[in-house]
């Protein structure tokens, strides 16, 4: 009968008046624990996404819709941009520019995107190919590891692209050629791994046979059609420079060193073209501060429910002390010392604050697993519950502080007992 | 065995009482008779070190009890002193014997579970070994009670109005277990009664007026 076993039988003894604390500690620290995985988890996926990308260039509109769609692909783009305009970037031998890699975004399969790019592109992310080649030829795809086992994509299989970015059985382009899986990528932990890559040729050949030639009943005339393209395909393709009246989405553009002149492109850019510059950096910044408010506002509620569960946790242990007066005066006859009574109630506090935590860790991890397929099917964006950071242990410390001090003034009650009054009342 | 010398003690409110000097030998029992407000109860816990008097000695086989340091007299309490009160109560939370273990090891004392099991046999509680303590009657508790008071061998056994809440039948049986085991721990046994079907009983009386 040891004073751990004695506390803890004190507290079963009477679950019902310490469930309340207890739901209460383990939301609040469950709530809290939550906002530190998805905001770890985010910011992690948002650092990983940067690739040292130093400028987004590409339609007029909102700069941090430009960076998300052309960056964390979870948003429409701006619109598109003509090769023409873009083809002082395209120049190898620009001064500024170290690379710069064309986007063109437009259609998906099964939700995941297909961009339209060059190979340079899995260079960004340090990708490597798990197994087959790069694309080459048009219609030529090489799919991202995540894309590729959720969709069950595998080195020659083919499917027809879907118009915009959801899924749509409708929206399918029947009447195009279908995109060879020529490629599967090592997974890089990056939003590469959810994409579908393709070259910019390919997005033009879906989009052109649309405009060419829609008509339904045109489809088995054009079937035939599209096999012969597909010979014609098998050609070297040309650069982009040499399409001028085609579009692209936007230009990822690395440049050669941060200097005066790299950073006044921006501006030049903006103020000169139809075009818009925006780096990706300072709209992530911008995208923090405006999430940051409300992730702010959840923390302090957040906190502010620790703090009310344990003055719960406080209130319960003082109540049920009046109801056992006589038998903390009693224990003081059997020979227990003040300083036992005192750690017998610190400890059920510690022990009511230990629960709570165990239920609002186990509460924010199955949350943010079941949040992770909520977002994984929106975003695209793979996030798991299974991650446990070392701010959860700071947590922990913090639970134990606070059940700690909510025990401290019943437990000081209960080794002040008065004996000798308690016992005469009865 | 117990001995008081000169003890007075004053209340909060600034009257005191002084008592007579005692001097019970092991293994007598005695019975402290008294109207109420004679301060038998008083006397009762200043005996057993829950109060310290104003006054006076009071010495328990050879150690003068109010000399010691509060921890001292807590941990000399739990072994040498077994409390005996007119309502039987325990740590609701724990069973017969859980209450008993935690009597050894509040009196500092290594857990004996055979001794609790021996010892609930002898009073005709060994089926109630496991049961919680309010699932018990009122003479069962009583019973339960000498069992705790008994657990750690104790010098000296305080009982304060241990037969009051009982019927005659209880009453006699649990007056008879007392004087049992106090004789058998060759303890001794002072009960603060005003019971009349205690008087006839026992020899020794100290009357407090």
């Amino acid at each position: 009968m040891n004073l751990l076993a004695l506390s803890w039988k004190n507290i079963i003894n009477k679950p019902l008046s310490m469930v309340m604390s207890l739901i209460l500690f383990g939301l609040g620290v469950g709530l809290i624990s939550l906002l530190l995985l998805l905001n770890t988890q985010l910011e992690e996926k948002f650092e990983a996404n940067l690739a040292e990308i130093d400028l987004v260039v590409g339609a007029k509109g909102s700069p941090l819709q430009l960076i998300l769609a052309s960056m964390y692909h979870i948003d429409a783009p701006t619109g598109n941009v003509s090769i023409e305009e873009v083809r002082p970037f395209l120049n190898p031998k620009h001064p500024l520019i170290e690379t710069a890699i064309p986007l063109s975004l437009g259609d998906n399969h099964e939700g995941y995107r297909i961009i339209g790019t060059e190979p340079s592109f899995v260079d960004l992310y340090d990708g490597e190919l798990a197994e087959g080649r790069m694309f080459s030829k048009v219609m030529d795809v090489v799919v991202g590891a995540g894309a590729a086992a959720e969709v069950g994509l595998t080195l020659g299989s083919s499917f027809k692209s879907s118009h915009g970015f959801v899924e749509d059985d409708n929206l399918i382009h029947d009447d195009a050629v279908p995109f060879q899986v020529v490629g599967i990528l090592a997974p890089t932990g990056s939003v590469m791994d959810q994409l579908i890559l393709t070259n910019t040729q390919s997005v033009w050949a879906v989009h052109d046979h649309e405009t060419d030639d829609s008509s339904q009943e045109e489809v088995h005339d054009h079937e035939a059609e599209g096999h012969d393209h597909n010979h014609d395909h098998e050609e070297v393709l040309k650069p982009l420079v040499d399409y001028p009246d085609q579009e692209i989405t936007s230009l990822l553009i690395k440049f050669r060193g941060r200097n005066y002149q790299a950073l006044n492109m921006q501006r030049s850019i903006n103020e000169n073209t139809d075009m818009q510059a925006a780096t990706p950096a300072i709209e992530i910044n911008r995208l923090y501060s405006l999430i940051g408010v409300g992730a702010e506002a959840l923390r302090w509620l957040a906190i502010i429910i620790v703090i009310v569960s344990g003055l719960s946790i406080f209130i319960s242990l003082f109540s049920s002390l009046r109801d056992r007066r006589y038998e903390m005066a009693l224990m003081r006859t059997m020979g227990g010392s003040q300083l036992f009574l005192f750690g017998m109630i610190v400890l059920e506090g510690v022990i009511l604050a230990i629960l709570g935590y165990v239920l609002g860790i186990a509460l924010s991890h199955v949350g943010m697993e079941l949040l992770a397929e909520n977002l994984s099917e929106s975003y695209r964006y793979s996030f798991t519950g299974w991650r446990f950071l070392e701010e959860e242990i700071y947590l922990l410390v913090g639970a134990l502080g606070i059940g700690m001090i909510a025990a401290l003034l019943p437990a000081i009650q209960a080794s002040r007992t008065d004996i000798h009054e308690t016992l005469s009342e009865g | 065995m117990l001995k008081t010398h000169g003890v007075a003690y004053t209340y909060t409110g600034g009257s005191s009482i002084v008592f007579p000097d005692i001097s019970c030998e092991a293994d007598e029992h005695w019975l402290l008779l008294g109207n109420s407000g004679t301060g038998k109860t008083t006397l009762l816990h200043l005996l057993g070190g829950l109060l310290t008097p104003t006054q006076g000695e009071i010495t328990i086989r050879d150690t003068q009890l109010t000399q010691l340091s509060q921890a001292q007299r807590d941990t000399f309490r739990g072994q040498e002193i077994g409390f005996i009160f007119q309502e039987a109560h325990f740590v609701k939370a724990l069973t017969v014997s859980e209450n008993l273990m935690l009597a050894q090891k509040l009196a500092g004392v290594t857990t004996d579970k055979s001794r609790i099991r021996v010892l609930l046999e002898r009073l005709n509680l060994g089926h109630k070994l496991h049961k919680k303590t309010d699932q018990l009657s009122v003479g069962e508790r009583q019973r339960v009670a000498i069992a705790r008071a008994l657990v750690n061998n104790p010098a000296l056994i305080l009982a304060d109005e241990p037969t009051s809440a009982l019927d005659d039948e209880n009453c006699q049986e649990v007056v008879t277990l007392l004087e049992e085991q106090a004789r058998q721990a060759e303890a001794t046994l002072l009960i603060v009664t005003h019971d009349n079907r205690l008087k006839t009983r026992f020899e020794k009386q100290i009357e407090l007026v």
